[in-house]
This record gives C-alpha cells, sequence and structure tokens, in this order.
C-alpha cells in the first residue's frame, strides 16, 4: 500500500525538478508545476478512493447496519445502532480469536524473522551451492497457501502423518497431536506459518545485507571487533530501514490470516485456532450475518491502521 | 443454471442431462458451476445485481435462507407436481410448508464396512451401540482403527453427528438435553476405546473414505457420494448397513441430504415458466434414474427409487435409511447455520476433552442467541 503512494509524488518532483530548469516565467512555472504535480497524483488517489476508500467506508456503514441475505434482493438494510458490535464483544468466541490473533501473529513474527534473518546472513558467506539452496528455500512461498495448508495437514496427521512417523522411528514417540488437540493446534499453525513466512524474511534480508558496504565489515574486523559485536554494532544498525519494512509487511499479511487457517484447521479443534480472519469469514458467508461481519473486519482495519501509523512515524523519523 | 458440480464427472453429468433438456424443450440450458461454499453468495451477489440465472441447484440446508429473503419461486405454483414423491423429500425441498425446491437425489449416511476385515475376524456387522462399540474395539489392531467418522470443525462433522443425535431421540433445538449428550459421550467412548482416531476431529468426510480404502479404519461413518471413488479400489471388498442404533428396536434416523433444483424470483413470469419446465425435465423418473445411477445416491421419486432399487440391491440399506431420514432444516430453518456451528464447537471441546453436557449447554446459549 505504501510502496503504490509513495511512487507517483517522487516522480512528480523528479518532474518538477526538469521542468523548472527549463521555465523563465515563475507565475506560470509554478501553475504548470501545480498542474503536473496533481496530474501525476489523481490515478494514484483516483486508485485508492475507489478500491481502498468505498470499501473502508462502505465496511464501516455495514457495521452498524442490519445487513442479512435480503439486503441483496429489497436493498433494505435498516441501520441498528451498536447492535452488531454489542452482539460480537458479547460473543466470547471474539476475545478468544483476538487472543489467537495476537499470539498468532507475534509468535510467527519472531520465528519468520528470526530464522529467516539467521539464514540470511548465512547465506552471505560464500560456500558451495549457495546460489542453489538459495532458490531452494524459496520453495515454500512459490506453493500456494492452500496447497501448503492441505499438505501440512497430512503431514501433522496424528496416525498416519510423516511427521509422527518420523518421530517415531527415531524413538521420540510418535504420537503428537499436532492439530487434534485445542492446546496443540495454535502452536502447530504458527509453525506451519513460520515456514510459509522464512523464505520472504530471507530474500528481503538478504537484500538488504548486500546492501551494507563491505569496507565497513572490514574496518570492524580490523578494529578487532568480534563477529557478534560486528553483527550488532554495523549489520543490525544499517539493517534497520530493511527490517522495518519486512516486519510490517510481514504483521500485516500475519494479522489478516485466514486460507492457511481453513484448510490446515477450518478454525478448529473446538475453536482452537479461531482468528480475527476466520471469525469474519464465518460471521459473514457462513452466517451470512454481514453486520457482524463487518465489525470483525473493521476491528482489523483498526489494528492494521494503528501498526501502519507507527511505521510512518518510524520512517519520518528514519528521514530526519 | 448454477449449480456446485465443479467436480469432473458431476459436471460431465449434468451437462449430458441440460443437453437433453435442451433438446427437448427446444431451448439451450447453460451450466455454472462455482464450488459447493460459494453457491449461496454467489445466489446472492447475482441476485443484488439482477443477473440471477433461470435455476439454481442449492444444498438442501442452505435453500431456508435464500427462501426466507425472498429469493424462491413456490415450485407448485409453477405447475410442478409432487404426486409421487414420498413427504419426507417434499419437506426435504419446502420451507414453511412452501415447496421451493426439487430433489432429483437425495443422500444420506450409512455405515461402510470392509467385508475382508470382518470375516477375517469373524464378526458380525454391528446393529446396535453396543455391538458397534464392541466390533469397532475388536477390530482395532496396530495401526487398524475399527471406526472412522468425520468430526471435523465444519457442515461434514455436524452432518455425521446428526445420525446418532436424532436415532437417540435428540433434537436440534435442544443441544443441552441429556439425548444428546448422550449420544456426544458416545462419540467420546469410541475415542476412548482408541477405536476412533483423535485425528477425527481434523477430518472431512472426504479423509475418512481415505482413510477407509487405505485400509485404517474397518468400518466407516459416510455417503453414497464415496462409492464412485471407493470402487476405483477393485481389491476392496466393502458392504454398506443402517447406521447402529442405541438400543435394538429403535429407529435408525439419519440425515437427508442432496441438492436441490430452486427457481430464483427474477420478477420475469415467462422466465420463470420455462425455468420450471427445466426443473420438471431435470427432476423427472427417467433423469433421476440416470443420475441416480452415476452418482449412487437415492432416486427422491418413489417409482424411479423402486426401480433402482431393483438395480443395485446391494445399497439396500442405503434406501431403507432414506425413507426415515430427517432434514436438517425442517425444525430451525434458516437458523440450521448457528446451530450447526454451536454444535460443532460443542463436540469438538468434548471429544478434546471437556465435558460433554457443559459443552452442550453453552452451545444450547450460544444457537439461541444466534451468535
Amino acid at each position: 500500500m505504501s510502496t503504490t503512494t509513495a511512487s507517483p509524488p517522487a516522480a512528480a518532483t523528479a518532474a518538477e525538478n526538469a521542468t523548472a530548469t527549463k521555465q523563465p516565467d515563475p507565475l506560470r512555472a509554478r501553475r504548470r508545476r501545480r498542474l503536473s504535480q496533481w496530474g501525476f497524483i489523481a490515478p494514484a488517489v483516483v486508485f485508492m478512493l475507489l478500491f481502498f476508500g468505498y470499501p473502508l467506508v462502505r465496511n464501516i456503514v455495514m457495521s452498524f447496519q442490519d445487513f442479512s441475505p435480503s439486503t441483496f434482493f429489497d436493498g433494505k438494510a435498516p441501520f441498528n445502532g451498536t447492535d452488531n458490535w454489542s452482539k460480537v464483544f458479547q460473543d466470547d468466541l471474539f476475545g478468544k480469536a483476538l487472543w489467537h490473533t495476537i499470539v498468532f501473529t507475534i509468535g510467527s513474527l519472531i520465528g519468520q524473522f528470526g530464522i529467516g534473518l539467521a539464514l540470511a546472513v548465512f547465506f552471505t558467506k560464500k560456500f558451495p551451492l549457495n546460489g542453489f539452496l538459495r532458490s531452494l528455500i524459496l520453495l515454500p512461498w512459490l506453493v500456494p497457501m492452500v496447497v501448503s495448508g492441505i499438505v501440512w495437514r497430512r503431514i501433522l496427521d496424528q496416525d498416519t502423518g510423516v511427521l509422527n512417523s518420523l518421530f517415531d522411528t527415531l524413538g521420540f514417540g510418535g504420537s503428537t497431536p499436532w492439530l487434534t488437540s485445542p492446546g496443540m493446534a495454535l502452536f502447530s499453525v504458527i509453525m506451519v506459518n513460520i515456514w510459509i513466512g522464512i523464505p520472504f524474511n530471507m530474500v528481503i534480508l538478504y537484500g538488504g545485507l548486500q546492501e551494507i558496504p563491505k569496507e565497513l565489515h572490514e574496518a570492524a574486523a580490523l578494529d578487532g571487533a568480534s563477529a557478534w559485536r560486528t553483527f550488532r554494532s554495523v549489520t543490525l544498525p544499517l539493517l534497520k530501514p530493511v527490517i522495518t519494512v519486512v516486519l510490517v509487511l510481514g504483521f500485516m499479511s500475519t494479522v489478516k490470516i485466514l486460507d492457511l487457517i481453513l484448510a490446515l484447521t477450518d478454525g478448529g479443534p473446538a475453536d482452537s485456532t479461531q482468528t480475527l480472519g476466520t471469525l469474519t469469514y464465518q460471521n459473514s458467508f457462513v452466517q451470512l450475518d454481514f453486520g457482524a461481519g463487518a465489525v470483525v473486519g473493521n476491528v482489523l482495519i483498526l489494528i492494521s491502521a494503528v501498526f501502519a501509523v507507527f511505521y510512518l512515524r518510524a520512517n519520518r523519523s528514519e528521514g530526519k | 443454471m448454477l449449480n456446485s458440480s465443479t467436480d469432473d464427472s458431476y459436471h460431465s453429468w449434468d451437462a449430458a442431462t441440460l443437453k437433453r433438456c435442451s433438446a427437448k424443450l427446444g431451448i439451450t440450458i447453460e451450466q455454472q458451476s462455482v464450488p459447493a461454499p460459494q453457491v449461496m453468495t454467489k445466489s446472492l451477489r447475482m441476485a443484488s445485481s439482477k443477473s440471477l440465472p433461470d435455476v439454481i441447484q442449492f444444498d438442501a440446508s442452505e435453500m431456508p435462507t435464500f427462501a426466507e429473503a425472498g429469493g424462491l419461486i413456490d415450485l407448485r405454483t409453477l405447475g410442478l407436481s409432487t404426486k409421487d414423491i414420498p413427504e419426507g423429500i417434499v419437506d426435504f425441498g419446502s420451507y414453511e410448508g412452501t415447496y421451493y425446491g426439487a430433489a432429483r437425489t437425495v443422500n444420506t449416511l450409512a455405515l461402510f464396512y470392509n467385508k475382508d476385515i470382518l470375516d477375517k475376524a469373524g464378526l458380525e456387522v454391528p446393529s446396535t451401540w453396543d455391538e458397534m462399540r464392541d466390533t469397532a474395539k475388536q477390530l482395532t489392531q496396530g495401526k487398524q482403527y475399527g471406526i472412522a467418522l468425520s468430526a471435523g470443525g465444519a457442515e461434514d462433522g455436524v452432518f455425521q453427528f446428526t445420525p446418532f443425535m436424532w436415532s437417540n431421540g435428540g433434537d436440534e433445538r435442544e443441544l443441552d438435553s441429556k439425548n444428546v449428550a448422550e449420544a456426544l459421550d458416545y462419540w467420546k467412548g469410541l475415542i476412548k476405546d482408541g477405536s476412533l482416531s483423535k485425528s477425527t476431529v481434523n477430518w472431512t468426510q472426504a479423509d475418512v473414505n481415505d482413510q477407509f480404502m487405505a485400509g485404517n479404519a474397518a468400518m466407516m461413518i459416510n455417503g453414497p457420494w464415496q462409492v464412485e471413488t471407493l470402487n476405483t479400489k477393485k481389491n476392496l471388498d466393502w458392504g454398506i448397513a443402517q447406521i447402529p442404533v442405541p438400543k435394538a428396536g429403535d429407529d435408525s434416523v439419519g440425515p437427508l441430504g442432496g441438492a436441490i433444483l430452486t427457481v430464483p424470483n427474477t420478477g420475469d413470469t415467462a422466465r420463470e415458466k420455462t425455468a420450471a419446465k427445466i426443473v420438471g425435465c431435470m427432476s423427472s423418473e427417467q433423469e433421476q434414474i440416470t443420475y441416480a445411477r452415476n452418482s449412487w445416491m437415492v432416486p427422491a421419486n418413489a417409482k424411479a427409487a423402486a426401480i433402482w432399487r431393483k438395480e443395485v440391491p446391494e445399497l439396500d440399506a442405503l434406501a431403507d435409511q432414506v425413507a426415515t431420514a430427517r432434514s436438517r432444516t425442517t425444525q430451525v430453518g434458516a437458523g440450521w447455520a448457528s446451530v450447526s456451528l454451536a454444535l460443532q464447537s460443542a463436540f469438538q471441546s468434548a471429544l478434546t476433552g471437556q465435558d460433554s453436557a457443559a459443552a452442550l449447554k453453552k452451545a444450547q446459549a450460544r444457537a439461541a442467541s444466534g451468535n
């Protein structure tokens, strides 16, 4: 989202500089500059309003309406005040789903980022088959999420799954109820999501690491800094902008998780993997209570928005 | 027409039927298929953009929702007769007494068993709960479980729970009753014995079929739509029986399942009349038999069902089960979705350790509040 908005203004500034140098008349120049500025921004603004603004406003309005299947026929969706909101908040499933979403997001991010960063650092070293292995690790990213979900469901099956068979052969005992125990399922789902998220984190962080000038590392080595010290005082600070991007993008895609959970557990067993994403889906498309679905959707948007603000703040201080 | 025949074989069967009906009625009928869970949302979207198709095939449990919104036309006023259709199946296609949906075939659940495994163990096919529990226990050896069924967190699991709940006198309007709790405790017992895999909470009905085919389960609860797949494994000798009942002499009450053909309210009387003709042709005796032969489901029409029974005597048990089967929406109508969600959550909690009665009490409160 932020990248689409960021590029047109940047282009506009470049164009404005180009026109400014050619135009002698300052007043006309300024007007033309304004016009071309707006011209560059307009497509993005129209796009945003149409595809982000309208659905957003519509969703907020819908959460205050009694929007049922009959609305599709007569177009009537009477306002019902905060009925939808109180209904959703009183449902103890909402609290559960919110908690699961938080655990899922934090757990996934820590795992994805930690392993992704470790691998990225590892691949900056030169060794045989480096390129080959690096492309292999991209595989989870290339497989559609629903496919990974279904495959993992088989792998994690308690009786016939490959993982338990392996553990059994190795003598660790092979009857872990990965997806079938309410206490375990969320953990398993997080593990699968970490597996899916590693390539993305690794690729971006690897790219960031390549940008760090070699001289700095050499200088640190000359000063007698240990590997850990170099990593902490040279690599990490220089990687910070990339890290922010990775974490924010990771957060956005993790907090709204739906397809993976539907494919793995369908929110079960016993609602132990219900997240805000699955709850919206269930409200809107299983129970066809679109008002309640919109409420949960709004909560999700709100959480994302708060994070987006943090991101913009962080970026601004970065600029200074 | 809009249906959920995204599966290759179903799509081609429907295409053949529509071709015959097109020729007969002198029109061209097109088939549009979307995945089953999307039929409802797609239809609603089409309703709001005034682009409804002439015929929609709904899963019968979804029909009340669309009918309640005013989206369907009474088939009787469009001239379709229900003369040869058993009352249970007319009710199956009705909402609040109005006949909105014509079924071509109906299905239900039955007990499938692996003949070789039962013969080898010298065991009879169980007909009561106690017998089933014993048989399943004895058949559980090594990697092989006695029985497989789906207790998954979706409609599949609820569909499979209903025969146990209903045969025991339970009712979907009183989930907290003793009868429902007993049925759930029976399932729990199977897991406790080790005869039913704990993975059951994560299985769809298709997964259950896979387990049965792979020899991981000696018996399973499943429906006739699996027969086509089952028959692809040549050396699997399976039989079919009614779902066991709590006590000898009880009626085995299964859930009536299947899709029904409906005529949506397009506001164009001429089109609706044509649509009714299409529905009439597709659900004619001959077409029902053809469809039943293909899909292994039971024809809705009594006469067609009689002919079909003679053709496939091995599915007799299924046809009997259909005769006593119950529709999920007769009592609660459009409220089924809420009941279903509450029930899924309840039996999953119970099967993974919670107390049945407590879980069901919560479910009843949730279903009643419509949340």
